[in-house]
């Protein structure tokens, strides 16, 4: 009996193996013209998707085909493991959103040696690891605009915080200081930022930390999340401890996350772009580059589909980007048609 | 009779030798690269065999001491912190200015250190269970880190310094080198000295151990230890692959090491295992993942698979090693298994 | 003779438990000199609302571990459970909290049960099968939700109220993990099953032996333990307001060395109920306090870890000083 059910077992196992390798064998011979890749910072993040979604209309509005992938953890060693499996298949282009500034580079330096584009988009990698960087917007225009909407909340004077993601996202810490920079400004001169707490994009520790900065500065007047975890659950906490109208919260969120919060007036208004765009312009950015109408470098102009013509300009990090508009407000008045769509 | 079959702990009968778990792996191995090339046309290449192991292999280097404190009956979560922390401390003091063999000594001495402070703690709190000691000193080890490096990268290494991670002699790369060295070494420490015996003894009865006069405790020291340094060495490879490092590498080594060890036919209750399954299990899920990401499977599919792996070929092992093990004890538990089932 | 040893034992075993309450005391009174604002009301309701959720699933993971056994998927299972119970109200906004809630506890039992099955039938050692299961079931996380989340917005207000609603002032939250932790202290310390659960912990062979329908006890603590996070998993979400794939990665470790802390022991067979709430307690003091005092969040982890590990090692000191006093006291 023992030795029967041992058998089967086995056969199970062997055969769970064959029967989908038989099926993608089928699938795998084809050969369609230009691959496009694309890897997010990790699954089951629904901006990812929605980049994703926004690459693969790029690509195959062209008629190329696209490859989607992600890591299951935000780390950089799995990004390592997934551009190495798309150098073995040699891919024509490479779009990644960098789970860490630097740790990418030595891969992507054999990918660039074997003649693949690639180009980062939303968290950029070093300016020797990309031809170019699709930026959603600049950081700059994301930190002044956030700090400018703190002041107009809390009347021109107060305290204010900050909720961030991870302590070692380049994205954030870049936006975090242009937005100290903008406080510098006499304007601000009663406007005080009194911590920046990390929630490391996890909804229990974002809603520890924004308890705590609650409790540690009673006079705290505007918490600015540019992280949309944070700022849903910043949000949250205000709409629970019924402290809308006391404390405001703006930052960078998603429609569908906040549209609760927009209207309940927690969050007043709020910023983001749109993630779609952002990989239907990292689409095209590709495809220009692997056909050689530009190579990356700053002044050159190409045609990115529905979205017109863009110019590449120098970046602060002494590489190139692309960039993509101005940040877009959400308030109100337009949170309900966009909170179906990302 | 009964009593010289208690004492064989090694079968001679030829049909036992070959169900034996590690022949089981073997046939999964193999098995995986049939599969793989089926599935893709990238995958049959010289590129493969020599680019592949370098991927996965950093990892590997700690499955090694893993197994031995398995065997023990241990358990020991704070190796990716481990990691981390050697690589940043390295890190650190190459950019303050330490020449960068020295720093790669101090990474290897790090790494030891807090392999040493696991093991000081587990010999000298016995009542302490490894796993509360080492989920504790995982949160520090990495808080460490943290408090070092804050939000920021350290990297800027020099130039030779990525042949570790990236480099080949001949076509042979350095890292599969260096872990087969070290993977013979462990070998035969644990199959080969009363090193190994005695930590097989502690697995089966660590009360036994002691009153026979083994020092459990410098046992128990040293596997931590090597454990540590192994954690250094792998923190030299990582650091090299990435060339950069930061406070959050390594999350979630401890898990995959102690995967590859129990899909190795080592089992947590300690005292059963050898080197050469945890070394199969290694390539098996290295391989298996590199060849599912070359047809673009996702994450979500990758990890229900490797779970689904995991248990379905412990559950064979488990059937198997019924078997064997009521034919080798006719003791009164053997027999009432035998009747049980 | 015997029953003295068992006397001045279970009296060693409460002053260990001593030992964890007098470093909750001495912690208190620190942090409380830093930042009075931690010892007031709403401070304090937050916090033990905070370590709820943590509770409730140490209760499941103390059985779990009193067999022997230990449970790595939970984390996951919580996800999957929220998950499945989130997009349960936002495709069916008419639902009852109280039934969107048998959801959570229904895909609970069902993870549990599988665990259940392949520790008892199969014999898979506890910590591959719920390893294993820990990948299965997030992966189910993210192929039932096809990559997106659930907000605010979608779920419907009584939903929320599940984790926001107060009784006589008290958070629903606490009033649920008190009503848990009744039942299962009369469930562990006074009913037949419960008292099983210790024989097979502490000698299996000799629990078989004695008639004790071992496998099917073991069975059933998985299966509670599923069921308790399963709960969880829709209590996260509520309290939370979204669903995500990666929700709780990790959190089973926090939950393994809550209960530890809390006196229960790795190779099974002792613990105590008593314990395991000053494991929880001493958890969510850390994580609701370290911000409150200026602790610099690259210093959190790290302070932490010298907690849990001057804790451990103090809880030892005082036990071991114990059964020298009362070795002492009988003069052998």
């Amino acid at each position: 009996m023992r030795k029967v059910f041992a058998k089967v077992i086995i056969l199970t196992v062997i055969a769970a193996f064959l029967v989908p390798a038989v099926l993608f064998a089928a699938g795998a011979r084809e050969e369609v013209g230009e691959r496009h890749a694309f890897v997010f910072k990790n699954t089951g993040n629904p901006y990812g998707e929605k980049q994703m979604e926004g690459f693969k209309e790029g690509v195959e509005e062209m008629g190329h085909q696209a490859i989607l992938r992600a890591p299951d953890q935000p780390t950089a060693e799995d990004q390592i493991q997934i551009l190495e499996q798309l150098i073995a298949q040699n891919v024509d282009s490479i779009c990644v959103t960098a789970n860490d500034y630097d740790a990418l580079e030595p891969v992507i330096r054999n990918a660039m040696n074997a003649g693949i584009v690639v180009t980062s988009a939303d968290s950029a990698t070093n300016p020797a690891s990309r031809a170019t960087f699709v930026n959603q917007a600049d950081a700059e225009m994301i930190g002044r605009t956030l700090i400018q909407a703190a002041y107009d909340m809390i009347g021109g004077a107060g305290d204010i915080a900050i909720l961030s993601a991870t302590s070692t996202a380049s994205n954030q810490n870049l936006w975090i200081e242009w937005m100290q920079e903008e406080l510098t400004d006499p304007k601000y001169d009663d406007v005080e930022l009194v911590e920046i707490a990390y929630g490391d994009d996890l909804r229990d520790k974002s809603v520890a930390e924004t308890e705590a900065l609650l409790r540690s500065h009673p006079d705290l007047e505007c918490i600015i999340a540019p992280t949309t975890v944070g700022i849903a659950a910043a949000s949250r906490v205000i709409t629970d401890n019924d402290l809308i109208g006391e404390v405001y919260i703006t930052g960078l969120g998603l429609p569908s996350e906040m549209a609760e919060y927009i209207n309940n007036g927690a969050c007043p208004y709020m910023f983001l772009w749109n993630p779609i765009d952002v990989g239907y312009l990292a689409a095209y950015t590709n495809m220009a580059l692997v056909n050689e109408e530009i190579t990356g470098a700053a002044g050159e102009t190409f045609e990115a589909g529905r979205l017109g013509s863009y110019e590449i300009v120098e970046a602060d990090d002494g590489g190139t980007e692309v960039l993509l508009g101005p940040p877009f407000r959400f308030d109100p008045d337009n949170i309900d048609e966009w909170k179906d769509v990302y | 009779m009964a009593e010289k079959q208690i004492l064989l702990d090694k079968s001679r009968n030829w049909k036992e030798f070959f169900f034996q778990w590690e022949w089981l792996l073997v046939i999964i191995f193999l098995l995986i690269h049939v599969v793989n090339s089926f599935l893709s046309p990238y995958y049959l290449n010289l590129n493969t065999f020599i680019r592949t192991p370098q991927s996965f292999l950093d990892k590997a280097f700690i499955v090694l001491p893993m197994t031995f404190v398995i065997i023990m009956g241990n358990i020991d979560v704070s190796v990716g912190s481990t990691v981390a922390l050697s690589s940043v401390v390295m890190a650190t003091a190459y950019n303050a200015g330490l020449p960068m063999p020295l720093a790669l000594i101090l990474c290897l001495a790090v790494g030891s250190a807090c392999g040493l402070f696991n093991g000081v703690i587990m010999a000298k709190f016995p009542e302490l269970s490894a796993a509360i000691i080492t989920i504790a000193t995982m949160t520090m080890y990495r808080g460490i880190a943290y408090v070092i490096l804050e939000n920021r990268a350290a990297g800027g290494f020099p130039e030779w310094y990525s042949f570790f991670g990236w480099g080949s002699v001949g076509r042979v790369p350095f890292m599969v080198i260096a872990f087969a060295v070290c993977a013979v070494l462990f070998g035969l420490l644990l199959h080969r000295t009363s090193f190994g015996r005695c930590v097989y003894g502690m697995g089966h009865n660590k009360r036994a151990c002691l009153y026979s006069g083994v020092k459990t405790g410098k046992i128990i020291i040293i596997v931590s230890l090597l454990t540590g340094l192994m954690a250094g060495i792998t923190a030299v490879f990582l650091t090299s692959r990435m060339g950069s490092t930061r406070p959050n590498v390594a999350l979630g080594y401890e898990l995959q090491v102690i995967a590859m060890v129990v899909l190795g036919g080592v089992s947590t209750s300690g005292g059963k295992g050898k080197i050469f399954g945890p070394l199969l299990a290694v390539f098996i899920i290295g391989f298996l993942s590199y060849g599912l990401g070359l047809v673009n499977i996702s994450a979500q599919v990758l990890l229900i698979i490797i779970g689904a792996l995991l248990i379905t070929s412990v559950m064979v092992l488990n059937i198997r090693f019924d078997r064997s093990n009521k034919q080798m004890m006719p003791s009164s538990s053997g027999k009432k298994r035998a009747s049980n089932k | 003779m015997l029953n003295r040893i068992k006397r001045s034992f279970s009296g060693a075993e409460s002053f260990r438990e001593l030992g964890l309450l007098v470093f909750i005391l001495i912690l208190s009174v620190v942090i409380q000199i830093r930042n009075p604002a931690f010892l007031t009301a709403s401070n304090i309701s937050t916090l033990l609302t905070h370590a709820s959720i943590l509770s409730i699933l140490a209760v499941g993971m103390m059985m779990v571990l009193l067999t022997q056994g230990i449970d790595l998927s939970i984390g996951s299972t919580i996800a999957l459970s929220g998950m499945v119970s989130a997009l349960t109200v936002a495709a069916n906004p008419w639902v009852h909290p109280a039934a969107a809630i048998l959801i959570g506890v229904g895909v609970g039992i069902a993870v549990g049960l599988v665990n259940g099955i392949l520790v008892s039938r199969f014999n898979v050692l506890p910590i591959i099968a719920t390893l294993g299961m820990m990948n299965v079931v997030r992966g189910l996380t993210y192929v039932v939700s096809g990559g997106r989340w659930v907000s605010a917005y979608q779920m419907p207000r009584e939903f929320l109220r599940i984790a926001t609603g107060r009784v006589f002032g008290i958070n629903n939250l606490i009033i649920i993990t008190i009503i848990i932790y009744v039942i299962f202290y009369y469930f562990i310390n006074h009913t037949m099953t419960g008292r099983r659960i210790y024989a097979v912990g502490s000698n299996p062979e000799a629990a078989d032996v004695s008639g004790i329908p071992k496998k099917r006890i073991i069975c059933l603590v998985y299966v509670l333990m599923g069921a308790l996070a399963g709960l969880a998993g829709v209590l996260w979400v509520a309290r939370y307001a979204s669903a995500q794939g990666d929700t709780a990665t990790g959190y089973e470790l926090q939950v393994i060395a809550a209960v530890v802390l809390g006196g229960v022991s790795l190779t099974g067979g002792s613990g105590k109920v008593s314990g395991i709430i000053l494991g929880a307690l001493l958890f969510g003091i850390l994580s609701n306090a370290l911000p409150l005092i200026g602790v610099s969040p690259f210093w959190q982890q790290m302070i932490q870890g010298i907690v849990i590990l001057s804790a451990v090692i103090i809880n030892v000191m005082v036990k071991r000083r114990n059964e020298y006093m009362a070795l002492k006291r009988r003069e052998i």
